[in-house]
C-alpha cells in the first residue's frame, strides 16, 4: 500500500482478477496464487492457453515464476527460477538496468507518463549503500535532500530529453547500472543464463502492443525491505509503459476476503477512510494538516485530483462522524480526531505491552498470539494487558494463550480475558472488497448461532455503556464519545445498509445521496465517511448488489474486456482499471488497439470509467496528465516519499548468510526500526554461525489463517505441521523424510515433521553456498488437531521462529526471511 | 437448525461435492441435486469468506415449519465473472463453516489468575468491557503531548481486527475507536 502509493498516489490492486487473462506475460514474485488463490488462478492459466496472446510456450501468455520455493505455480510456469527469500530488489534492479541499458523501455510512455524528465536538485546522492540525508544517531533520513529543483512558479523542472545529468531518468540509470547480471547471480542466487533468459522475455514487454503484469503477495510484502521490494516492480512497470493498461499493472494478492474493504475504511493507525493521512501533532488545524498532507501541484498539466479535493473529503468525513457538532466555527472539530505519538501499528501495539504500556486489546478476528511475529515475545506482551477482549466466532489461540501456550501458568498470568461469542459472514449481510476493488453485496443466508452476536453490535454496545459511564462520571475529555454520530434507528444495532449509506453520504441540504465525489464539499455541506466510496450507494440504490453477469456478454461486458461494469462496485467510481488514462497514447489512441482501456473517440473517453475527466481532449494544451492523484501527474521513478530512500536499493534481511555484495558497510536497511534494541531489551536477532539455514513461511491452499483449524473436511487435507526441506540438507542431517524435527531461531522453536522435498534447495551466493527451507504457517494451540494433541501443538507455531522488526517504511513484519538450525527431534 | 441436521447436510454436501470432482456429467448432477434437495428452496447471495478472489456463492436455505432455518448447500455463482461458478477447496467446504459444532456458544470469562473460563450474561460482559475502557481511557488519555500539542489520544488500548469484517463494520469499528481516541488500529493488511 505504501509502495504503490509512493509511486502512484495510493495503494491497491491496480486491476482486477479477471483482467489477468489480458496479459502478455504474467510475472509472478513473491506469490503463489495457484495455491494461494486457486479460482483467481483461472484467469492466469486462461490467458496462458489464449492463443490471442504471446510469447508462452503454448502460444498464450508467458508465466514467469520468481519464487523460493517451487510451488504449484511453478509448475505451470514456463519458466521458474529460484530466488534467495528478500532479495527482489535486486531482482527487478537487474531488470531495469537490463531495460535501460538496451533501450527496452516505452520510450513515450516513459518521457510523457512517468516523472523520469523531472530534474532533483543537487543535494541528492547516494554513496556506499546510503542516500544523501542520512543521520546515523537517529537512523533516519532528511528526505528534502530528495526534492526536486523548483523554477520560480513553484514548478518542478523539467528536460523532457531526459538527458540533464540529474533528470531522475539519468539517475536511474546510474542507480542501477550496478545491478548487472552477476550481481543478480551473487545476491540473489539466480543463475545469470536464467536471469538473462527473463530479462530478454521482460525487455519485449516494453513494447506498446506487448503487456506485462506483475503479480505479488506477502512474499514481496513481508520483509524489512518491503515497501521497496514492490516499488522495484512498479517502476519496471512504469518503465515498460504497462501501468493503468488492461492486462498490466502491479496486482496484489490479498490474502483474506476483506482486507481491501477494511484498508479502504482504514482499520489502520496511519490513514483515515480513503487514504487520507492521519492527523499529527502539532497540526493545530485542517489548514495545518493540508499543508503536510495534501500533495502540491508540481506541474503546470498535473491535476494533482488527490491534494486539491484532500480539504472536501476530510470535512465530509468529519461531517459523519460528528454531525452537527463539527462546524466551520470549530474547524469541523479537527481537533476530536486522535494525533498518533507515532507509529501505533502491530509490533509497535506488543510493544507497547510489552513495556507495560499497554492496558487492554481488542482482537476482532485476529489472534496476535498466531499471526504476529516473534510469538514467545508477543506472549508476553498478552501476560501484561489488564484486558483483553476476544472477538470470534471460535476459540482462538490467543482467547487461550493463557493455558495453551508454551511455559504458560495460568495462575502467574494477570490478564483478564473476554471470550465474546459474534457471528461470521453467511450470518450477518454487508459488502466484500476483493482484491480487484470490486466491492460485493452479500446477504444475510442463516441466523446467528446460538448467542452469537455481529462484531458491530458488540463495539455499539460497547460504546454506548462508555458513553452512558461518561454522561454519568464525566472523566477525560468526554467530547469526542459525546458527540460521535450514531443516526441508526436502533444506536446499538446499526443496520448494514444504513452504514453503506453513511459510507457513500449525502447532500446534507437536501438529504440524497451522494453520485460522485466530485461533488463533494468543504464548507460542511456534505457528509461521506469514504469518499472513495461514493457512488457506492446512490438515488438508485445500493450498486455493490448489482448482478449482471456472464450469462449475457454481449450486454454485460460491453467493450469484451471484462469489465462487467454491472457486476458489483469497483471504487472508484465503478472504475476497473485505475490510471487507465495511461492506457492511451497522447493522442488518446490505445497503446494496444487490441486491448483498450479507454480510448478518446473525438468528444469523450470512452470504455472504462476513465480515471480522467470525461470530456478533456488529449488535444488540450492544458490537458491533465494521466496520474492525478500526485502532484506530478506521473506515475513517480524517484519518490521522496519513503523513509528509506527515493529509489529501491537492496539491503540484507536482518538475518542473513552473507554480507551485503553492493556496500559491505551497510549491511541491513539503515532506518529500520529496532524494536527490541530501542526498548531496551536484549537482541533477538541470530548470526548464521548459530542458525545457518534461510527459511521462509508461507500459506497452504487448504488453510485460511488459524480458523481453517476449525474446519473437518480441510484439516482432513492437511493433518500435521511440517518443514519442506531439500534432500541435501536431510542427507547431511540424517533426517529422513517424515521423521520428527526441531526447527530453531534465535527466539523459538518448532517441533514438525521433516517434508524433504525439492521444491526447496540450496543457493550459490557469491562464494557461499546456503540452504533455504519453508515453513508453512496456519498451525496452533487450538483447533481439531491441537485438541487431539495438546501439549505437541505447543511447538507448531511458525511465528515462534520469525523476528520481532517490520519493514522499515509500514512496518509490516519480517515473516519472510530469517535463519534458523534444524535438527533431528 | 441442530447439530444432528447439520452433520446431514455437510454429509450430503461432501458427496455431492466429491461426485463432481470425479468428473460427472455436472450440469446433471446438478440437476439431480435441485430436485432431491435444494427443489423450492431460497436462494442467497453470498461471498467466499476465506481469499481476496472475492469468489460470488449461492447459499440455498429452507425455512422449517417450527420458523428456523436449515442452510442446504453453498456453491459457487455460475454468472460471476469473478469466478464462473467455481470454488477452491476452502470455498467448496464453507459449509462446515458457516454451521460448526465448534462455536463458542456463549459470552465467557477469565478472571486474572484463573484456571478455568466461567460463563457470563452478555449484560455482565458488556458492563464489564465498558468499566474497563473507560477507566484505561481515562488512566492512559492524553490530551496535550509532551511538546504542547493538543493531541487527544488514549494510549493505553488498542483494537486489531476486521479481515473478515464487512466493510461496513469495519468502517463502524474504526469510526468508533477513532471515537474513544484510540490510534493503534490494525487489521490483517500487516499480518
Ligand atoms: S473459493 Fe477459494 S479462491 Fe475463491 S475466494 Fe474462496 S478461498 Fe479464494
Amino acid at each position: 500500500m505504501v509502495s504503490l502509493a509512493a509511486t502512484f498516489g495510493r495503494g491497491a490492486m491496480t486491476n482486477h482478477w479477471r483482467d489477468i487473462k489480458n496479459a502478455d506475460v504474467i510475472f509472478i514474485a513473491g506469490a503463489n496464487p495457484a495455491e494461494a488463490h486457486p479460482v483467481g488462478f483461472q484467469w492466469f492459466m486462461r490467458a496462458k492457453l489464449d492463443p490471442a496472446r504471446g510469447p508462452g510456450k503454448g502460444g498464450g501468455a508467458k508465466i514467469i515464476h520468481v519464487d523460493p520455493r517451487f510451488s504449484r505455480t511453478s509448475a505451470v510456469a514456463d519458466q521458474y527460477v529460484r530466488i534467495r527469500t528478500g532479495t527482489d530488489v535486486a531482482m527487478f534492479g537487474g531488470l531495469m538496468n537490463y531495460v535501460l541499458q538496451n533501450n527496452k523501455f516505452h520510450d513515450e510512455y516513459v518521457r510523457n507518463y512517468t516523472n523520469a524528465t523531472f530534474i532533483v536538485n543537487e543535494k541528492y546522492g547516494f554513496s556506499d549503500g546510503l542516500f544523501n540525508g542520512y543521520d546515523p544517531k537517529k537512523r533516519s533520513y532528511e528526505a528534502t535532500a530528495w526534492n526536486y529543483d523548483l523554477g520560480a512558479d513553484g514548478f518542478a523542472q523539467r528536460d523532457i530529453s531526459m538527458q540533464h545529468p540529474r533528470c531522475v531518468f539519468q539517475l536511474m540509470k546510474a542507480h542501477y547500472a550496478r545491478y548487472t547480471p552477476a550481481m543478480v547471480e551473487t545476491i540473489t542466487g539466480i543463475p545469470q543464463a536464467d536471469f538473462l533468459k527473463i530479462a530478454e522475455v521482460v525487455g519485449e514487454m516494453g513494447r506498446p502492443d506487448k503487456v506485462m503484469t506483475i503479480v505479488y503477495a506477502v512474499g514481496l510484502t513481508q520483509h524489512t525491505t518491503g515497501v521497496q521490494l514492490i516499488r522495484s516492480g512498479a517502476l519496471l512497470q512504469l518503465l515498460l509503459g504497462n501501468m493503468g493498461r488492461p492486462g498490466g499493472g502491479m496486482n496484489a494478492e490479498r490474502g483474506h476476503a476483506n482486507i481491501q474493504g477494511n484498508t479502504d475504511h482504514a482499520i489502520s493507525w496511519e490513514i483515515l477512510p480513503g487514504y487520507l493521512k492521519v492527523p499529527l501533532p502539532g497540526q493545530k488545524n485542517i489548514d495545518d494538516y493540508l499543508k503536510a498532507s495534501a500533495s502540491k501541484k508540481l506541474d503546470p498539466n498535473s491535476w494533482n485530483f488527490f491534494g486539491t479535493n484532500y480539504k472536501k473529503f476530510l470535512v465530509s468525513l468529519l461531517k459523519a462522524w460528528y454531525g452537527d457538532t463539527a462546524t466551520k466555527d470549530n474547524d469541523f472539530a479537527f481537533s476530536y480526531l486522535p494525533k498518533p505519538d507515532g507509529n501505533s501499528s502491530w509490533i509497535t501495539i506488543w510493544d507497547q505491552a510489552i513495556q507495560g504500556k499497554m492496558e487492554g486489546v481488542f482482537l476482532s478476528g485476529m489472534t496476535a498470539t498466531s499471526i504476529g511475529p516473534d510469538t514467545n515475545q508477543v506472549l508476553q506482551g498478552l501476560s501484561n494487558l489488564k484486558w483483553l477482549v476476544v472477538m470470534d466466532p471460535f476459540p482462538t489461540t490467543t482467547s487461550e494463550f493463557w493455558h495453551t501456550a508454551v511455559d504458560m501458568d495460568p495462575a502467574k498470568i494477570q490478564t483478564e480475558v473476554f471470550m465474546v461469542p459474534t457471528t461470521h459472514w453467511i450470518e450477518k449481510s454487508g459488502s466484500f472488497t476483493n482484491s480487484g476493488r470490486w466491492s460485493q453485496w452479500k446477504d444475510q443466508v442463516i441466523p446467528p448461532e446460538g448467542e452469537a452476536r455481529h462484531d458491530h453490535w458488540i463495539t455499539a454496545e460497547i460504546f454506548q455503556r462508555v458513553k452512558s459511564l461518561y454522561q454519568k462520571e464525566g472523566g477525560k475529555f468526554p467530547d469526542p464519545v459525546m458527540h460521535l454520530t450514531m443516526d441508526y434507528k436502533d444506536p446499538r444495532k446499526p443496520d448494514f445498509d444504513e452504514l453503506a449509506r453513511e459510507i457513500n453520504g449525502k447532500d446534507l441540504k437536501t438529504g440524497k445521496q451522494m453520485v460522485t465525489f466530485a461533488k463533494l464539499a468543504d464548507d460542511g455541506s456534505t457528509s461521506s465517511g469514504d469518499w472513495i466510496y461514493v457512488g457506492s450507494y446512490t438515488p438508485k440504490g445500493n450498486m455493490m448488489k448489482r448482478r449482471m453477469g456472464i450469462s449475457d456478454p454481449a450486454k454485460n461486458d460491453p467493450t469484451g474486456m471484462g469489465f462487467y461494469p454491472q457486476w458489483s462496485w469497483s471504487w472508484p467510481l465503478n472504475r476497473r482499471i485505475i490510471y487507465n488514462r495511461a492506457s492511451a497514447d497522447t493522442n488518446g489512441n490505445p497503446w494496444d488497439p487490441k486491448r483498450p482501456g479507454i480510448k478518446w473517440n473525438g468528444t469523450k473517453w470512452v470504455g472504462d470509467v476513465p480515471d480522467y475527466p470525461p470530456a478533456m481532449s488529449p488535444h488540450d494544451p492544458k490537458a491533465w496528465l494521466p496520474f492525478i492523484m500526485n502532484g506530478e501527474g506521473t506515475g513517480r521513478l524517484f519518490s521522496n516519499t519513503c523513509v528509506d530512500g527515493p529509489l529501491p536499493e537492496h539491503y540484507e534481511p536482518m538475518e542473513s548468510p552473507v554480507q551485503n555484495a553492493l556496500h559491505p558497510s551497510v549491511q541491513n536497511d539503515p532506518v529500520v526500526y529496532l524494536y527490541d534494541q530501542k526498548a531496551g531489551r536484549p537482541d533477538r536477532f541470530g548470526t548464521s554461525a548459530d542458525f545457518p539455514i534461510i527459511a521462509t513461511t508461507y500459506r497452504l491452499t487448504e488453510h485460511e489463517h488459524y480458523l481453517t483449524q476449525q474446519v473437518p473436511l480441510l484439516v482432513a487435507l492437511q493433518p500435521e505441521p511440517f518443514v519442506e526441506m531439500p534432500p541435501g540438507l536431510a542427507q547431511e542431517k540424517g533426517i529422513k523424510n517424515g521423521d520428527l524435527v526441531t526447527v530453531k531461531s534465535k527466539r523459538g522453536q518448532m517441533v514438525v515433521r521433516a517434508l524433504v522435498t525439492n521444491r526447496v534447495g540450496q543457493l550459490t551466493l557469491g562464494g557461499t553456498k546456503a540452504w533455504q527451507v519453508g515453513i508453512p504457517i496456519h498451525w496452533g494451540t487450538v483447533g481439531i488437531q491441537a485438541d487431539k494433541n495438546p501439549d505437541r501443538a505447543k511447538y507448531w507455531l511458525a511465528n515462534a521462529l520469525t523476528p520481532f522488526v517490520g519493514d522499515a517504511n509500514s512496518r509490516t513484519p519480517e515473516f519472510k526471511s530469517f535463519l534458523v538450525a534444524i535438527d533431528k527431534a | 437448525m441442530t447439530r444432528g441436521d447439520f452433520f446431514k447436510f455437510a454429509g450430503a454436501g461432501a458427496g455431492v461435492l466429491l461426485t463432481s470432482e470425479l468428473g460427472f456429467d455436472v450440469a446433471k448432477a446438478t440437476e439431480i441435486k435441485k430436485q432431491l434437495r435444494i427443489a423450492g428452496a431460497t436462494e442467497a447471495h453470498s461471498v467466499c469468506p476465506y481469499c481476496a478472489v472475492g469468489c460470488s456463492m449461492i447459499a440455498y436455505t429452507r425455512q422449517n415449519a417450527d420458523g428456523t432455518v436449515n442452510i442446504l448447500q453453498i456453491e459457487g455463482d455460475p454468472d460471476s465473472p469473478i469466478n464462473e461458478g467455481r470454488l477452491c477447496p476452502k470455498g467448496a467446504t464453507a459449509m462446515q463453516l458457516a454451521v460448526s459444532s465448534r462455536r463458542v456458544e456463549s459470552p465467557l470469562y477469565r478472571a486474572p489468575g484463573a484456571t478455568e473460563w466461567q460463563k457470563i450474561s452478555w449484560d455482565d460482559m458488556l458492563d464489564k468491557i465498558a468499566r474497563r475502557v473507560k477507566d484505561s481511557r481515562d488512566r492512559t488519555f492524553v490530551q496535550v503531548d509532551k511538546k504542547g500539542n493538543l493531541v487527544n489520544r488514549t494510549d493505553g488500548i488498542s483494537f486489531a481486527g476486521g479481515a473478515a469484517f464487512s466493510s461496513e463494520e469495519g468502517y463502524f469499528a474504526a469510526k468508533v475507536m477513532r471515537g474513544l481516541g484510540l490510534t493503534h488500529l490494525e487489521q490483517q493488511a500487516r499480518v
